[in-house]
């Protein structure tokens, strides 16, 4: 589809953009800056504040002919509008004149920052947005040296208003923009702030229980033009220009986006520069300039006084300080005693270095290496993974996308949002999962399989299954798509569960030939952000965990804690030889460990990380890391040396190129293509604040995809796996499904006190007719008995989740990873 | 002139009664033009009587109609029965007396533009009307004159009230559909025009009570008879609210065109105490103020003449009248405060300026200003002027401005004392 072009002049450029273009826009791209205040490129223009006023001019035509009116000179003769116009809601149209330098449009200017000045309290120097701020850049612009208000006339308001405990608003401040209002309804659709009452007194207002209750509420505060929305956790934190920007990847989920942590010195931490605060970093084909608060508010565990800074080794039953060649020494001899019983469980927080590393010391030594995961599947999301030049940023008319078994909301966010935004953009949405989803609301088809019967319905959807009339419509609005995408997850699913169903899409997707092509393929909603990059290695969860670290003789623990996870687990870690762990914190496992190696944490070095998307991205130092603590795949290198093996632990740079050789996926790339930067639209940058907020632009990197592994046509490597069921029926006990949330209890989120109130609890969400069989009622507490643990739970009611079963989060303290049954009883009340 | 065409109820008897009112051959016309007659028919007669909207713009109501695109669907009609203009009265006698004309108007209106549901916009105080009016949609159901299938044509048509919250805003026709969508009451931003994205998003026409009031007769009589009332440019007969300083306060109807002298002393009697007229209003506080000379009083009351003479649309016909007693400067700090108090709050010039020029004469009218404050005020409006997103900003200014430029010896004589 060809779009229809503009041609027009704005001051002394030409510039051509397609029919639609606002002026403002059109502007942009030509290094124009017009002052805005409400428009922000992501949202709808709505032209409140008339900031962005211009002189337009706009051919003559002829009323008979039709024909554009001539000059002498044969230039077209323009007609310039008596009236300025808003560049942020007028669009261009050919032979248009758009004048942002005249005497005029700078005394509207002077006129409009006037009218917001009267109002604004101007108290830069105690203001969190000062120094970053679109309202004090254009007062140091067109503001007047003098006021000509009257101070003490000044409407006074409210400047500490909890919004909710993340969302601080300032209601002096505000200059009644409307983008947060407009983000929430529009972008992330949580309308949950409104406006309220009218005139001067127009006020922001949060309409939620708890307040502001959305998991993107920390977006607001970038996108704000004045101080007004700040975060519980950076306000009154630093100064903007104290702080330096190092690039970074969140790595709290597979999305992997693209952020900045804001970095100072401080007292408090010995002049040591510590996070600040954590903002976006724009890529177009991620994140957008969109963050979620977790990737924002989960930070502050690298900081923690809990952080392990040195080996501890266990001596006479005690774990006790050593030094690291003492520790190195005695791992590296325990590994080689281990020789084939070794096994490497490594964790998908772990960034493509420090699985590389890993991996190849513990081929060395013929052991086994797995991926610490409840989720199975990665051999297909492998082979039919996404590949360069996929964006789900830009699937729409005529796409389809299916997301099964997953939560996206509370898995993957800003998955979540791209997904929903394609949907609106006429993608065909197909969501199948046994509970309602926060996604369904934007799905064409909506669909329902019994709990457990995911695969079920994959085969259905295909017509291999017999399935219900609603399946049939949806493989219909399948059949057209000119691109698929797959999402899968492990909502109410476990290992066996969600590799039958990996399978399952992957016969799908070879089915209607959607891969090895841009924007096609399958992508496993992980757990972790880099279990994607742990796949492509090799790595793989074992079918039969207990079993495998039963026969362990050394067990070496990367970023797993199976001790914490699971009681079944811990037993059989008690019968190996020697366990040796790798973390930042006193874990569970690393308590029972026999050797306790301390990590860095990202922020505190450098490294790699593939999204689910297989799209490989830079992280980049941003504090210094602890005294005492080594990177992992230092850690693993300097554990080879000792063993003869001639490992890179130097820099992640040259791990990382070691890596390149190794895996064709890797094949060709390196540390400078994943640092290239391309040009984004919209231009938010930093230059000009007012434009797209305070969210950084991208000049370390958008990260490259992996090399596609299959492509079009080709067939799979054959895996073999039987279409197997999980529990799916738990005879005369309770069937308990396990779910993702957020904000679990996970290692890191507890750190972050802000969030105390959002992390979920260990609450049985079933629908009331299985409750009453159960004899359970709404808020009691009842002890359940799964998975060899004792557990106490408070039963909710829920009557959008279906009968026969119940939902209970993963990691709030219950051992549940896969769908289990489960004896339940009231507790009695003492 | 005796013969009155909106205003009916004052000659005729129960014209309040649906019995009273079809005893005149009432309804006839509508069920003549569903049973006879093409939507087109109804439109073009309305198109050539010249009828010209009666909230304030003036906008000829044929060619809004005729906006109406026929490719999308649904279409609506919105009575606007928000009547919050200062010195504003006639649609409540209209709704109060006449009302079964008005809604065979509002009737017509959704015929001839093919809406099957058309809601009337009420202002929260006239909860009385809206149950009146409630009570009379259910009889017009009963007597089979509302309903599905009517007369046995294939045409349906259903009409529900809506109540305001008491917002002058809301009389604006985007900030009235944001009003019945039950969203915040703020304009909305144009293009598109409620014609193509009205109620809903759907084409929608909105149009005031009086107007509609007038459709009936057109449609029964023709365009040529209706042009035989008022001015060639504007038409017809329109009731003005004269108010203030007048003997006999009140609503006339009056061909267009008829004199402000005729109105004022003729109609109401003339200035109370045999004082002297100092200025007038013509469209309540949105009004440019004009000074009471004897070429202003002679100014002939249509949408050309005061606009073009003293820069004064005729709005709503709103007359407020000021004698020599009234200080200019105390008025014109009574518009800016309702306007203060009304603005919505979306635009920036509109809310800040408004608070502004409120502080500034509050500060005049209080003794407490200084003569630099006249400038400034003056100043402020036109500041505002030719940047706000909807009318009411520019409404705001007008007195001021006006004030300021005619009347400054009332602003000087509370300077500094
Ligand atoms: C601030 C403002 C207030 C308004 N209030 C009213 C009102 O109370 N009643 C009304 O009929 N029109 C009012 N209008 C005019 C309407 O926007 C609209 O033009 C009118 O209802 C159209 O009907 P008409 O064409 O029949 O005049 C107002 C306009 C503005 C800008
Ligand atoms: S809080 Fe900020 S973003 Fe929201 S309306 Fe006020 S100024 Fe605009
Ligand atoms: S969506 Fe995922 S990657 Fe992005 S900020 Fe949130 S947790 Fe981090
Ligand atoms: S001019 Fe006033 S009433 Fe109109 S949109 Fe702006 S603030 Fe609201
Ligand atoms: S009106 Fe254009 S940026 Fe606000």
């Amino acid at each position: 589809m060809t779009m229809k072009m503009v041609t027009l002049r704005i001051d002394e450029h030409t510039v051509e953009v397609p029919a639609g273009t606002r002026v403002v826009d059109a502007a942009k791209k030509v290094g124009v800056d017009i002052p805005v205040f409400c428009y922000h490129p992501k949202l709808e223009s709505v032209g409140m504040c008339r900031m962005c006023l211009v002189e337009i001019g706009r051919p003559v035509v002829d009323r008979a002919s039709g024909k554009v009116v001539l000059e002498a000179d044969g230039s077209p003769k323009i007609q310039m509008a008596p009236k300025l116009e808003t560049a942020c809601t007028t669009p261009v149209s050919d032979g248009m004149l758009v004048v942002t330098t005249s005497e005029k449009v700078a005394a509207a200017r002077r006129e409009v920052v006037e009218f917001i000045l009267t109002s604004h309290p101007l108290d830069c120097p105690i203001c969190d947005k000062g120094g970053e701020c679109p309202l004090q850049n254009l007062t140091m612009a067109y503001g007047s040296g003098t006021s000509r208000f009257i101070f003490d006339e000044k409407m006074r308001s409210a400047k500490h208003v909890p919004l909710g405990e993340l969302i601080y608003l300032d209601r002096e401040r505000c200059i009644q923009c409307g983008r947060c209002v407009r983000f929430q309804h529009e972008v992330v659709d949580d309308p949950v702030l409104d406006f309220y009452q009218r005139g001067r007194a127009l006020e922001i207002i949060t309409r939620s229980e708890p307040g502001f209750d959305s998991v993107f509420s920390g977006n607001t505060t970038d996108i704000c033009p004045v101080g007004a929305l700040t975060t519980a956790d950076f306000r009154f934190g630093a100064r903007p220009w104290e702080m330096k920007p190092a690039a970074s990847i969140c790595a709290q989920c597979p999305v992997g986006c693209n952020i900045v942590y804001d970095v100072r010195r401080e007292a408090k931490s010995s002049g040591k520069p510590v996070i600040k605060r954590v903002m976006p970093r724009q890529n177009e084909s991620v994140n957008e300039v969109w963050i979620c608060d977790k990737g924002r508010f989960v930070h502050h565990y690298n900081e923690s006084a809990e952080r392990l800074t040195q080996p501890l080794m266990r001596v006479d039953g005690e774990l006790t300080p050593v030094s690291w060649q003492q520790a190195l020494e005695t791992a590296a001899a325990k590994l080689k005693e281990a020789g084939k019983g070794l096994v490497t469980l490594a964790g998908g927080r772990l960034s493509n270095e420090d699985l590389f590393n890993l991996r190849e010391l513990t081929r060395a030594q013929g052991g086994t290496t797995l991926l610490h995961t409840h989720m199975g599947g990665g051999e297909w999301t492998r082979q039919l993974g996404l590949n360069q030049g996929s964006n789900l940023g830009s699937l729409g008319n005529g796409d389809a996308i299916v997301v099964i078994a997953s939560d996206l909301h509370q898995e993957a966010p800003l998955w979540w949002l791209r997904v929903k935004q394609a949907a609106q953009r006429g993608a065909t949405l197909i969501v199948l999962n046994a509970r309602p989803t926060r996604l369904d609301a934007y799905a064409a088809h909506a669909l329902r399989y019994q709990p457990g019967e995911a695969a079920q319905a994959v085969a259905g959807l295909m017509g291999n299954h017999k399935t219900p009339a609603a399946f049939q419509t949806a493989r219909e609005a399948l059949a057209g798509a000119a691109n698929l995408v797959v999402f899968f997850g492990s909502d109410g699913l476990g290992l066996t569960g969600t590799r039958a169903l990996a399978q399952t899409c992957a016969d799908l997707l070879m089915q209607s030939g959607h891969y090895g092509r841009p924007n096609n393929g399958l992508v496993g909603v992980w757990q972790h952000s880099n279990d994607q990059g742990a796949w492509e290695m090799g790595y793989a969860p074992a079918a039969d965990l207990v079993g495998s670290l039963k026969k362990a003789k050394v067990a070496l623990l990367a970023a797993a804690d199976p001790v914490g996870d699971e009681p079944a687990l811990a037993k059989a870690l008690a019968g190996a030889d020697f366990v040796i762990v790798q973390e930042m914190f006193l874990t569970a496992s690393a308590e029972k460990a026999d050797l306790v190696l301390p990590v860095a944490a990202i922020p505190e070095r450098e490294g790699s990380l593939t999204s689910g998307e297989r799209r490989a991205q830079r992280f980049y130092p941003a504090v210094p890391a602890p005294d005492g603590v080594r990177p992992d795949y230092t850690i693993a290198a300097q554990l080879g040396q000792r063993l003869g093996l001639e490992l890179e632990g130097r820099a992640a740079g040259l791990v990382f190129l070691r890596l390149a050789q190794s895996e064709p996926a890797f094949a060709g790339l390196s540390y400078q293509a994943l640092s290239t930067a391309e040009e984004q639209w919209p231009i938010v940058g930093r230059r000009d604040l007012y434009f797209g907020g305070t969210t950084y632009d991208n000049n370390q990197g958008m990260g490259t995809h992996l090399q596609p592994v299959l492509k079009a046509g080709e067939r799979p490597a054959a895996v073999a796996a039987a279409l197997d069921t999980e529990l799916m029926d738990a005879g005369d006990n309770l069937l308990v499904l396990p779910h993702t949330r957020l904000f679990d209890q996970g290692s890191l989120v507890r750190f972050s006190r802000l969030l105390v109130e959002r992390v979920a609890t260990a609450e049985l969400r079933l629908n009331p007719a299985t409750a009453k069989h159960f004899g359970l009622a709404e808020g009691v507490a009842a002890s359940l008995n799964l998975n060899g643990a004792d557990a106490s739970v408070i039963v909710r009611m829920d009557d959008a989740l279906p009968p026969g079963a119940a939902w209970l989060p993963r990691r709030v303290g219950v051992p549940l990873w896969a769908p289990a049954a489960a004896q339940v009883k009231v507790m009695e009340r003492d | 002139m005796s013969q009155y065409l909106l205003l009916r109820h004052r000659e005729l008897p129960d014209l309040d009664k649906l019995s009273g009112y079809r005893a005149q051959g009432g309804f006839e016309t509508f069920k003549k033009a569903v049973n006879d007659m093409s939507p087109a028919e109804v439109l073009t007669t309305v198109k050539e009587s010249g009828l010209r909207g009666r909230g304030g713009a003036g906008f000829p109501t044929g060619l809004k109609w005729g906006f109406i695109p026929n490719n999308l669907w649904p279409h609506y009609v919105v009575a606007n029965a928000d009547e919050s203009e200062p010195g504003t009265f006639k649609d409540r006698e209209i709704l109060e007396n006449n009302s079964f004309q008005f809604l065979e108007g509002l009737m017509l209106a959704s015929f001839a533009i093919q809406a099957n549901v058309a809601y009337i916009y009420l202002r929260g105080e006239y909860w009385q009307l809206a149950k009146q009016l409630d009570r009379q949609i259910a009889e017009l159901e009963e007597a089979g004159l509302l309903g599905k299938d009517l007369f046995g044509s294939d045409y349906s048509l259903n009409l529900y009230t809506h109540l305001g919250a008491g917002a002058y805003i809301c009389g604006e026709e985007t900030a009235l559909l944001e009003s019945i969508e039950g969203k915040l009451g703020q304009p909305r931003l144009r293009p598109p025009f409620p014609a193509v994205a009205g109620l809903y998003g759907k084409p929608t026409v909105i149009n005031n009570v009086e107007t509609l009031a007038n459709v009936p007769l057109i449609i029964a009589n023709g365009a040529a008879w209706y042009r035989s009332f008022g001015t060639e440019k504007s038409p017809g007969t329109k009731v003005f609210s004269l108010s203030g300083n007048v003997v006999n306060p009140g609503n006339y109807e009056l061909p267009l065109g008829t004199t402000f002298r005729e109105l004022i002393y003729t109609h109401g009697g003339g200035i109370p105490h045999g004082r002297k007229i100092k200025a007038i209003m013509a469209a309540g506080a949105s009004s440019t103020i004009i000074p009471a000379s004897e070429e202003a009083l002679d100014t002939p009351m249509d949408y050309e003449e005061p606009q073009a003479r003293f820069n004064a649309p005729l709005g709503s016909a709103s007359v407020i009248v000021m004698d020599e007693t009234v200080n200019m400067a105390w008025l014109v700090s009574k518009t800016v405060n309702f306007f203060k108090h009304e603005s919505c709050g979306k635009c920036t010039p509109c809310r800040e300026g408004t608070f502004w020029m409120n502080r500034i004469s509050h500060r005049l009218v209080s003794g407490n200003g200084s003569s630099a404050d006249i400038d400034l005020l003056d100043h402020v409006a036109h500041q505002i002027q030719g940047k706000c997103l909807c009318a009411l900003g520019e409404f705001s200014t007008m007195a001021v401005i006006s004030g300021v430029e005619h009347f400054r010896p009332d602003f000087e004589t509370l300077v500094g004392n």
